[in-house]
C-alpha cells in the first residue's frame, strides 16, 4: 500500500504545483501567462508522446508535426465548414438528433451548422488512426535514418498538401474555430473568462497522459519496449512481437499528438499550415531530447518552460536558433538527458569522495597513524 | 508549340531542376559514404556558398570569388567537424542526425543576422538573365549547362580522388571498415574532418553555380537539402553516380508531375516517390543491399 | 534525486515567472504594440515595417510625442506563425494593454487574431491586404494597405486597353500568393478577363521553367499575370524569356522594391505592375499632394537604414500615421474615442494613397491609391499607354 503511495508523488506534486503557479499568477496579477502556459502544456503533449516513441521505443520520427496538424486541421474544417445547403433535409436533421450537427451563430451574425465539436474530434482521432497505421507500418521496418527520412517526408507531405488546397485554407490556415463545450460547464475556449478553467484542463490532460503512459511503461508492454530499444534482435529471438509494438506504440504518439492538435485548435480558435512544417517537428524532437528522451518528466519540465519562453517571445527574432543550439549542446554533451547526466554527475562526484576517502584510510593504516 | 517540343522543354526543364538537385546531392552523399553521417546541415553549405561568394564579388571578379567562397565554407565545415563530432563518444546514429539539424538551423539564424533577409545572386557565368540555348526546339538557359559541366567534373573528379589518390582510399576504408582502418595506421578522426571539409567545399560550390538560377537566400538551405536527400536516397546512398541520378530523377518526377497535375502538389509527388521506394527498395535504385542493413528484418 | 532536480527546475521556473511580473510597465508613455514577421517567410514585408515603425516613432518622440506624451512602440516578431501571432496579440491586450496593436505583416495572422481583438475592444490597424480583414467589418479593425480587388481592377484594367482578354495567373503558395490568386479569379468573371492556366507553386521554387512550359503549351495565352514574392517573381521573368515565353508579363504590387528588378536583370525590362506612386516619387510633380510624404519617407528611411525603401515598409508608415493622427483628434489615449477619431480621418496623406475612413470603411483607400507602373532601362516608371 505505501509503495504504491510512493509511486504516486510525483503526480501529486505536479497537481499541487499546477495550482501554485495559478494562485502565484494571482497574487501577482499576471494572469495573462495563462495564455502560454496552456499552449506550452498541449505542445508538450506531443512531446511527451514522441517520447514515448524515441526514448522507449528507440524509434525517430522528424513529422510529428504533421499529425499535430492532422488532427487540428480536421476538427478545424468539420467545425467551421457551413453545411447549410443540407438544412432541411432528413439527413441533416438526424445528424442533429445524434449531436453530431450543430447550428450556431458565427462571428458576424451569419447562422451556419457545422460538424458538433465532440463529432469533430473523434473523426480527427480516426482519421489520425488510419493515417498514422498507413504510414507506420512500412516507415518502421526501415532504421535510424532511413526513418528519420520517411517521417521528415512525411511531415512535408502533409504541410505542402495543406498549403496547396484552398479548401484547408492554404496558407491562411483555418481561422473562426469555434468553442467546444466539453459538457459539465467546461469549455475549450480563448475566451479571457476562461483563462483559469483551460489552464487547468491543459494541466489535467498533460497528468492524465503521464499516469497512463507511466502504467504503460512499467508494464509488460513497456519492459518489452524497453527490449525492443536495447537489443532488437534479442528481443526478437524472446518471441516478443517487435514490429507490432512499435506501430501500435507509432500509432498511440501520433493520436497524442492529434488530440493535443484538436485542443490546441479549438483554444487559439484557429491552426495555421507552420505547425506541420519541418522545423515544428524538428522542435519536437530537440524538445524530447533535451528532456531525457526517456524521462517522462524531464521532457514535460523542458518543453513547458523553453515553449512558454518561446510563446512569450523572450527569444526574439532568435527563437529558431535557441532551439537549435539547445538541441546541439544537449545531445553533444548529456545526450541521456541534462537530468541524468546532472545526477550522475553528482553521483560521480560522491563516488569519488567515496573513494579518497577509502584510499585515505588505507594510507593511514599503511602508514601507521 | 507542338507536343513534341512541348516534351522536351518539360524534360529540359526536369534536367534543370534535377541538376540542381543532383549538385547538392553529391555533397550529401560524401558525407554519408566517408563517415556514416546523415548532414542536414548540407543545404546550408551550399547557402553559405553563395552568400560569401555573393559578398566577395564585389570585391573581386568572379573566379577569385568563387574560390574564396568554396575555401571558406570548406573551412567552415572541417571546424564544425572538430567542434562538434570530434570529441563524441560512439554516438548512436540518432543522435547524430540531431546534431545535423541543430547545426542547419544555427546556421540558418547566423546566416539571417551576417547578412540579412534579402535575396541575391551571382552574376551568370555566361550570357546573362535573358539568354537561352536552343535546342531542337526547345530552351534552356546556359547555366544549367554550367551546372551540368560542375556535376560531371565533381564526379570524374570524385571517383579519381576515391580510387586513386591515398587520402581517397584511406577515405573509403574508413567508411567501410574503421577498425581495420585504424589498425592500420589511419586517422579516422582527420579522414571525418577531411570528409565534412569535402562535401563542404562542394556545397558551397554548387551554391555558386546554382546561384544565378536559383536566387541565393537564407532560407534556401533546407528545402535544398530535403531534396538533395530524397535525391540521395532515390538513388541509393553510397555511390555519387546514383546520387546524380537521383537528383536528375528527382526534377524529372517533378517536371512530370507538373504536366499532369496542379503544379502546387509536384512537391507531394517527389516526396511520395521517396517514401515509396523507402518503403520498397531503401538502398534506393542503384544502390546495393549492403552489409548495414537497412531494414530491420 | 531526479526528483530533486525537477523540483529545483519548478522553482526556478515559479521565480522567473515571480520576477518578470515585478516589473511593472510605467503608465506615462502611450504605448503601441506591433505584431510583425521580422524573421521568416514574411520577411520580406515584416522587416522593413519593423524598421519602419521604429524609425517613425523615434521622429515623433524627438518632436514631443503625442498630445505632450511620448509613444512607446513594443514589437514582436512572429515569425510568420499564426500560433505566436495569437500569443502576442493577447500578450499584448491583457499584459502590455497597448492602445493599439499595428501588423501582423501576414493576413493569415491578422485573421487569426481577428476575432480576438474585436472581442477584446482592441484596435487593430493590420498591415496585411486580405479583403476579409475589413469585410464582415470589425469595429475596431482596420487596414492600411491598399486592396488586392483594387490591384488586380488595374492590372485587369491595363490588359483590356492592350487587348489582352486570356491569361495564365501563376501564384506563389503562401497567403500573399492565394490572396491575390482568389482576386484573380473572382474578378476574372465580372471584368470580362478568362484564365486560361491556373497554376499555384511553391514559394521556395529554384526554377519555374516546368510551370512555363505547362502555360506555353496552353493555347490562346496572351499574357502571364504572376503573383508572388522573391524569389520567385524575379525567377518567373528570367525563366520566361529563357524558354521563350515572349508575352506581357504582369506582376503584383508585391514586385515593389528595386532590388527585384536587379535580381531579374534584363527579364525585367517591360514588366507591368501596380504600385504605390512611393517607388517613382522622383517622377511626381512638386504638386502631388503626396509627393512630401513620399519624398520624406523616402530620404528617412535610407538615409537610416541604408537600403532601397519599400511600399511593404510604407504600410507600418500608415498604420502608425493612422493612430497618431487619430489619437491627436481624439486628445486623450482612449480606444473608443480613437477609433471613432480613425473612422471620421479624411484626406490623409500616406505612403500608400489617400485616405477616407468611415464607419463602413476601414480601409480607406480607393482605386486611385495604384499606379501603373513599368520598368525601363532597369528603373521604374509610371507606365504610359
Amino acid at each position: 500500500m505505501l509503495g504504491k503511495l510512493k509511486g504516486l508523488w510525483p503526480f501529486v506534486a505536479f497537481g499541487v504545483g499546477c495550482v501554485l503557479v495559478h494562485q502565484l499568477l494571482r497574487v501577482t496579477e499576471t494572469e495573462y501567462c495563462f495564455t502560454q502556459l496552456t499552449m506550452s502544456l498541449y505542445y508538450s503533449m506531443v512531446v511527451i508522446g514522441l517520447c514515448l516513441l524515441m526514448g522507449y521505443a528507440g524509434q525517430v520520427s522528424l513529422g510529428h508535426g504533421g499529425f499535430f496538424a492532422i488532427g487540428g486541421f480536421t476538427s478545424a474544417i468539420l467545425t467551421t465548414f457551413d453545411f447549410s445547403k443540407l438544412k432541411g433535409t432528413s439527413l441533416a436533421a438526424f445528424l442533429k438528433q445524434i449531436h453530431m450537427f450543430v447550428s450556431r451563430e458565427d462571428l458576424f451574425g451569419n447562422q451556419v451548422m457545422n460538424v458538433s465539436p465532440w463529432a469533430a474530434f473523434v473523426a480527427a482521432m480516426l482519421v489520425t488512426f488510419v493515417i498514422a497505421a498507413l504510414v507506420g507500418y512500412p516507415a518502421l521496418r526501415l532504421r535510424g535514418h532511413y526513418l528519420a527520412m520517411a517521417t521528415l517526408g512525411f511531415g512535408l507531405i502533409v504541410n505542402k498538401i495543406v498549403l496547396g488546397t484552398s479548401f484547408t485554407g492554404a496558407a491562411d490556415g483555418i481561422n473562426g474555430v469555434p468553442e467546444w463545450k466539453l459538457g459539465l460547464g467546461l469549455a475549450v475556449s480563448g475566451k479571457s473568462a476562461a483563462r483559469v478553467q483551460n489552464y487547468y484542463l491543459a494541466c489535467g490532460l498533460v497528468l492524465l497522459l503521464l499516469i497512463l503512459l507511466r502504467n504503460l511503461v512499467h508494464s509488460r508492454v513497456g519492459r518489452a519496449l524497453q527490449a525492443i530499444h536495447d537489443r532488437e534482435t534479442a528481443a526478437n529471438a524472446l518471441g516478443i512481437n517487435t514490429s507490432a509494438y512499435k506501430l501500435k506504440v507509432f500509432i498511440l504518439s501520433a493520436m497524442i499528438a492529434a488530440m493535443a492538435g484538436v485542443f490546441f485548435t479549438h483554444y487559439t480558435a484557429g491552426i495555421g499550415p507552420s505547425e506541420a512544417g519541418a522545423l515544428k517537428s524538428i522542435r519536437y524532437v530537440a524538445l524530447a531530447a533535451a528532456g531525457g528522451m526517456a524521462s517522462l518528466w524531464g521532457v514535460t519540465c523542458v518543453s513547458t518552460l523553453l515553449n512558454y519562453l518561446s510563446l512569450r517571445g523572450i527569444f526574439g527574432s532568435y527563437d529558431n536558433a535557441v532551439f537549435g543550439a539547445i538541441l546541439i549542446l544537449i545531445i553533444s554533451l548529456a545526450p541521456e538527458g541534462p537530468f541524468k547526466a546532472v545526477r550522475e554527475w553528482i553521483l560521480g562526484r560522491k563516488k569519488e569522495e567515496c573513494r579518497m576517502q577509502k584510499n585515505k584510510n588505507r594510507l593511514a593504516r599503511e602508514v601507521g597513524v | 508549340m507542338d507536343s513534341g517540343n512541348l516534351a522536351l522543354q518539360y524534360l529540359l526543364s526536369g534536367v534543370t531542376k534535377g541538376s540542381i538537385y543532383a549538385v547538392v546531392a553529391i555533397g550529401f552523399n560524401l558525407i554519408y559514404s566517408a563517415t556514416g553521417v546523415l548532414n542536414f546541415a548540407q543545404g546550408e553549405f551550399v547557402m553559405l556558398g553563395g552568400m560569401v561568394a555573393v559578398t566577395l564579388a564585389h570585391f573581386a571578379p568572379l573566379p577569385v570569388a568563387l574560390t574564396g567562397a568554396v575555401i571558406i565554407v570548406a573551412l567552415i565545415g572541417c571546424l564544425l567537424e572538430l567542434l562538434f563530432f570530434r570529441n563524441l563518444r560512439r554516438q548512436s546514429v540518432l543522435h547524430l542526425i540531431i546534431i545535423t539539424i541543430g547545426l542547419s538551423i544555427v546556421i540558418q539564424e547566423a546566416a539571417l543576422h551576417i547578412w540579412d533577409e534579402k535575396v541575391r545572386s551571382l552574376p551568370y557565368f555566361s550570357g546573362n538573365e535573358v539568354s537561352s540555348v536552343k535546342l531542337w526546339g526547345a530552351a534552356i538557359s546556359p547555366q544549367v549547362l554550367w551546372v551540368l559541366g560542375t556535376v560531371a567534373c565533381t564526379v570524374a573528379l570524385l571517383h579519381f580522388f576515391l580510387k586513386y589518390t591515398l587520402q581517397g582510399r584511406a577515405m573509403r576504408a574508413c567508411s567501410s571498415q574503421p577498425e581495420a582502418a585504424m589498425l592500420a595506421g589511419i586517422n579516422i578522426g582527420n579522414m571525418r574532418t577531411l570528409a565534412f571539409g569535402l562535401s563542404a567545399g562542394l556545397g558551397a560550390l554548387a551554391g555558386c553555380v546554382i546561384s544565378p538560377i536559383t536566387m541565393t537566400h537564407y532560407e534556401m538551405g533546407g528545402p535544398l537539402a530535403i531534396k538533395g536527400f530524397a535525391a540521395a536516397i532515390l538513388g541509393g546512398l553510397g555511390n555519387p553516380m546514383a546520387a546524380v541520378a537521383g537528383g536528375l530523377l528527382v526534377g524529372l518526377l517533378e517536371a512530370f508531375s507538373v504536366s499532369r497535375l496542379p503544379a502546387a502538389y509536384n512537391d507531394v509527388t517527389a516526396f511520395l516517390v521517396l517514401l515509396l521506394v523507402l518503403f520498397v527498395r531503401p538502398h534506393g535504385l542503384f544502390g546495393r543491399a549492403s552489409a548495414e542493413s537497412v531494414r530491420e528484418h | 534525486m531526479k526528483k530533486f532536480f525537477f523540483a529545483l527546475i519548478g522553482v526556478c521556473f515559479l521565480s522567473y515567472i515571480g520576477a518578470s511580473t515585478a516589473f511593472a510597465a510605467s503608465s506615462k508613455p502611450v504605448k503601441i504594440g506591433a505584431i510583425f514577421s521580422v524573421t521568416g517567410p514574411a520577411a520580406f514585408l515584416g522587416a522593413p515595417e519593423a524598421k519602419t515603425a521604429k524609425m517613425l516613432v523615434d521622429k515623433i518622440n524627438a518632436e514631443g510625442g503625442i498630445n505632450g506624451q511620448k509613444l512607446e512602440l513594443i514589437i514582436k516578431d512572429s515569425g510568420g506563425s499564426p500560433e505566436k501571432a495569437v500569443s502576442f496579440a493577447k500578450q499584448l491586450i491583457e499584459e502590455e494593454k497597448v492602445l493599439a496593436i499595428i501588423g501582423p505583416s501576414t493576413s493569415g495572422e491578422t485573421m487569426q487574431i481577428k476575432a480576438l481583438c474585436e472581442e477584446n475592444k482592441m484596435l487593430l490597424i493590420s498591415c496585411a491586404a486580405a479583403e476579409v480583414i475589413v469585410n464582415p467589418l470589425a469595429k475596431y479593425v482596420f487596414k492600411t494597405p491598399q486592396k488586392d480587388s483594387q490591384a488586380v481592377t488595374w492590372i485587369y484594367r491595363t490588359m483590356k486597353e492592350k487587348g489582352i482578354t486570356k491569361i495564365a495567373v501563376l501564384s506563389g503558395n503562401d497567403g500573399f500568393g492565394s490572396a491575390g490568386k482568389k482576386q484573380c479569379e473572382d474578378l476574372a468573371k465580372t471584368q470580362g478577363m478568362e484564365i486560361v492556366a491556373n497554376e499555384v507553386y511553391d514559394r521556395a521554387a529554384t526554377d519555374l521553367t516546368d510551370i512555363l512550359t505547362k502555360v506555353k503549351g496552353t493555347p490562346g495565352v496572351q499574357a502571364v499575370l504572376n503573383w508572388s514574392i522573391v524569389p520567385a517573381q524575379s525567377i518567373v521573368a528570367k525563366n520566361m524569356k529563357q524558354i521563350g515565353l515572349n508575352v506581357p508579363l504582369f506582376q503584383s504590387h508585391g514586385f515593389g522594391n528595386p532590388k527585384y528588378v536587379q535580381q531579374a536583370g534584363v527579364a525585367a525590362e517591360g514588366t507591368l505592375f501596380p504600385a504605390g506612386r512611393l517607388l517613382v516619387v522622383d517622377e511626381l510633380p512638386d504638386s502631388h499632394p503626396q509627393k512630401k510624404v513620399l519624398a520624406t519617407y523616402k530620404s528617412d528611411y535610407e538615409k537610416a537604414y541604408k537600403e532601397d525603401v519599400s511600399t511593404f515598409g510604407g504600410h507600418a508608415y500608415d498604420a502608425l500615421l493612422v493612430i497618431t493622427t487619430a489619437l491627436k483628434k481624439a486628445g486623450q489615449p482612449d480606444r473608443d474615442k480613437v477609433r471613432d477619431a480613425i473612422e471620421n480621418l479624411q484626406g490623409l496623406v500616406g505612403t500608400a494613397g489617400i485616405f477616407n475612413f468611415s464607419p463602413t470603411d476601414h480601409t480607406g483607400l480607393d482605386l486611385k491609391a495604384f499606379e501603373m507602373l513599368t520598368v525601363k532601362d532597369g528603373k521604374f516608371t509610371i507606365y504610359k499607354k
